[in-house]
């Protein structure tokens, strides 16, 4: 059964954590992750959650108490943003490597200096490599469904790996919105009582996490990008699961009226729905313009970007981060890297924008299509551009 | 000598859970440390490890000398991963997924990850209040990277990052207080220990693993190679630390302190000193001030024995 209610993104993500009949929650606040743990630490103090609450003194601690109760078979939630993912950093690689099934909620906030709690991909893409599995919501019923998903897959035997799901800080997170909220029976049905793969057991005792001497390091590094590429296939069909089981479909890479296109235009997070009035109104005007929306970014799915792409000569990039001194955008160079395995790679526009809470508006939309419909028509692909900068 | 040996015997479950076969140097106090530790607590035990000389020894895939669940993850955060232990196993028994029964979880670290890096994730591990047991094995230094200094070296040690020269008299702060650290978040038992004396040390071990709450051990841990002296000394060199009122042997039990190896006519300081190459470049000056510090030190433990800390 599912109710259709009126719900700040946040406090649904944490009812429907209860929902999953989450074992242990250790977290620190960190705005825009606040409410989250807020509400699930009430939810615990007035028993309607039957968990442990664990208020660590720093999120590098939260993701190591959620190593150890993974490892003594706990399901185990947290959720963090910003400066506290980049204070995990160094455990995440460690949590993925022992193959624990934490996940993770990720209000993306942009990083420190200057201070800025609003939102952008910084925090995400200086994460981009620790062996995680990672999710992009657009709103906040998809974050309700992801983190159901995520638990699924997580502990998925042929996967067995921690997941994080993206959101956009306030724009997900703190919007109220109508969603479909499934009941207790319902999530349970979906998400069997996790089993994990290796635990500590004092009947049968194993030692995690050794060291790795030259000889076998190498081998244990093929094994887990392995792991993290041949996890697709679950990822395909448990999302197939999903839309079978609760009626809503989600997808590695999601298009947006892309059939017949001649530019595309790639999002992540939020924005994809602003795009897509802009994209409507092109449309009306008879641009032949899409819009492809990456909601997997680990495994990184080359297969559904080609096919989504198809026959596109020319693609807009949004990337809502900066590698400093590099090309500049994570997502842009991920897909330049990803053409580079074709013979033939289309013209790639790169725009960064969003960054800090900065609103991209639909006249930046506009623009950003202007510029794509011209370097279609002149083939020259301009320099990388902030948008909306004021000079 | 032989009545001892006995009763030792029936003070130490035969079965070692830290097994030989690990790759410590030779006559490594923190090794045998550990060794005892774990004999004691028995096989219902698991472990969550600092990065150090102890995890790196012991763990080199595809071996492992330990025969109780053990866990590492990273250098300063054994009390958290702990902690995360003992969180996890309460509410899998709690909520019937887990049969119930008594679990001791022990979290261990160098003096490295414990009094620096990993302060935090123990202050907050103990202020939470979990059951559970935090060994700080005390080489005084960090060894596994090669001896440099921490905050737990001695006043006027050489190490590789706090070098004797013609500048500086090798480490020039005092040591950090740890245990007393552990005792400010008022938790219900604390001990220092030395495995020197081990029915001392077994005592407040089973002391420990009965605690309604964090126990906090601190271990003189030997270490030959990083004290540049004799591995056959590594026994001996606890009796001088302890005679010699360098390390004082006591508990804090709910706040009470009990000295439980009271030295009231201590050993020359230099005799602890002499058999240690971290400390030959001290002139007599040098060690008769640390002399008096160690003197002042233990003479204001001795007036609190008995007396309530907090
Ligand atoms: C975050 C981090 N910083 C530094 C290191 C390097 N490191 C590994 S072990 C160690 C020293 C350990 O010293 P201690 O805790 O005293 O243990 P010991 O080896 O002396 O037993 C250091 C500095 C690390 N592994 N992780
Ligand atoms: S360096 Fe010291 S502590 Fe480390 S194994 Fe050798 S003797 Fe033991
Ligand atoms: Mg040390």
């Amino acid at each position: 059964m599912e109710e259709r209610i009126g719900m700040e993104s946040s406090i649904a993500i944490a009812e429907v954590v209860g929902r999953c009949d989450v074992d242990v929650v250790a977290a620190y606040p960190i705005t825009p992750q606040t409410h989250i743990v807020e509400h699930l630490s009430e939810m615990v103090a007035n028993g309607e959650l039957k968990a442990a609450f664990v208020p660590v003194e720093s999120e590098h601690s939260a993701m190591s108490v959620c190593c150890g109760t993974a490892a003594v078979g706990a399901r185990t939630y947290t959720a963090t943003s910003s400066q506290g993912l980049a204070l995990m950093h160094e455990i995440l690689f460690i949590a993925s490597s022992l193959r624990l099934p934490i996940v993770m909620a990720v209000a993306n906030r942009s990083l420190s200096g200057p201070i800025s709690i609003w939102n952008d991909h910084s925090d995400v893409m200086s994460d981009r490599d620790v062996g995680w599995v990672q999710i992009f919501a657009e709103n906040g019923q998809e974050a309700v469904d992801l983190t159901i998903w995520a638990f699924r897959l997580a502990e998925d035997r042929r996967v067995s790996l921690p997941v994080m799901v993206h959101f956009d800080g306030f724009i997900v997170s703190h919007m109220i919105e109508p969603i479909l909220m499934p009941d207790h029976e319902t999530v349970r049905g979906y998400l069997p009582p996790f089993e994990p793969l290796l635990r500590l057991d004092v009947d049968r005792p194993v030692s995690i996490g050794p060291v790795g001497i030259p000889d076998i390091y190498t081998e244990s590094k093929f094994l887990q990008h392995k792991l993290v590429v041949d996890a697709y296939q679950p990822i395909v069909e448990t999302l197939e699961g999903f839309g079978k089981y609760f009626g809503r479909h989600y997808h590695p890479v999601e298009t947006y009226r892309a059939e017949d296109a001649e530019v595309l235009l790639c999002t992540m997070g939020s924005l994809s729905e602003t795009a897509m009035t802009v994209v409507d109104r092109r449309r009306e005007k008879g641009h032949k313009v899409g819009l492809m929306r990456i909601r997997l970014w680990r495994p990184f799915p080359f297969e559904d970007i080609y096919r989504a792409v198809g026959a596109v000569q020319t693609i807009g990039v949004i990337d809502r981060a900066v590698s400093f001194g590099g090309p500049p955008g994570p997502v842009a160079s991920e897909l330049k890297a990803a053409f580079y395995r074709k013979p033939q790679q289309p013209r790639l526009v790169e725009f960064i924008a969003g960054l800090g809470g900065r609103d991209v508006a639909l006249a930046d939309f506009e623009r950003m299509f202007d510029v794509l419909l011209s370097t279609r028509k002149t083939g020259q692909v301009p320099p990388p551009a902030f948008v909306g900068l004021r000079e | 000598m032989e009545a001892m040996n006995v009763f030792a015997s029936r003070l130490f479950p035969r079965e070692n859970r830290f097994v030989s076969g690990h790759r410590a140097c030779q006559g490594c106090g923190e090794a045998l440390a550990v060794r005892m530790v774990h004999q004691l607590l028995g096989r219902n035990t698991m472990v969550a490890s600092a990065t150090g000389c102890m995890e790196i020894i012991s763990s080199s895939y595809p071996d492992t000398a330990w025969s109780v669940p053990w866990l590492h993850v990273a250098f300063e955060n054994a009390a958290a991963v702990a902690s995360g232990i003992e969180v996890g196993l309460n509410i899998l028994m709690e909520k019937g997924k887990l049969p119930k029964r008594r679990i001791t979880v022990v979290g261990m670290g160098g003096d490295g990850g414990t009094s620096d890096i990993g302060l935090q994730a123990l202050s907050g591990a103990l202020e939470r209040g979990h059951r559970m047991i935090y060994v700080c094995y005390d080489n005084e230094a960090y060894m596994n990277t090669g001896i440099q200094r921490s905050s737990a070296t001695p006043f006027g040690a050489s190490t590789t990052t706090s070098p004797a020269g013609k500048f500086s008299p090798g480490q020039q702060t005092w040591k950090k207080n740890l245990p007393m650290i552990a005792v400010a978040h008022r938790i219900p038992y604390v001990a220092t220990a030395c495995p020197s004396y081990p029915f001392d040390l077994a005592d407040k071990v089973r002391r420990a693993a009965e605690a309604k709450g964090p126990a906090y051990i601190h271990m003189f841990a030997s270490c030959p190679t990083g004290w540049r002296m004799n591995p056959e000394l590594a026994v001996a060199i606890g009796r001088l630390a302890v005679d010699s009122q360098v390390f004082p042997l006591y508990e804090v039990v709910d706040g009470r302190l009990h000295l439980t190896h009271p030295v009231r006519e201590p050993r020359p300081v230099k005799d602890y000193f002499a058999p240690q190459g971290r400390f030959r470049h001290l002139d007599e000056a040098a060690v008769a001030r640390i002399e008096r510090r160690v003197r002042e030190e233990y003479q204001r433990l001795l007036e609190r024995d008995g007396q309530i800390l907090f």
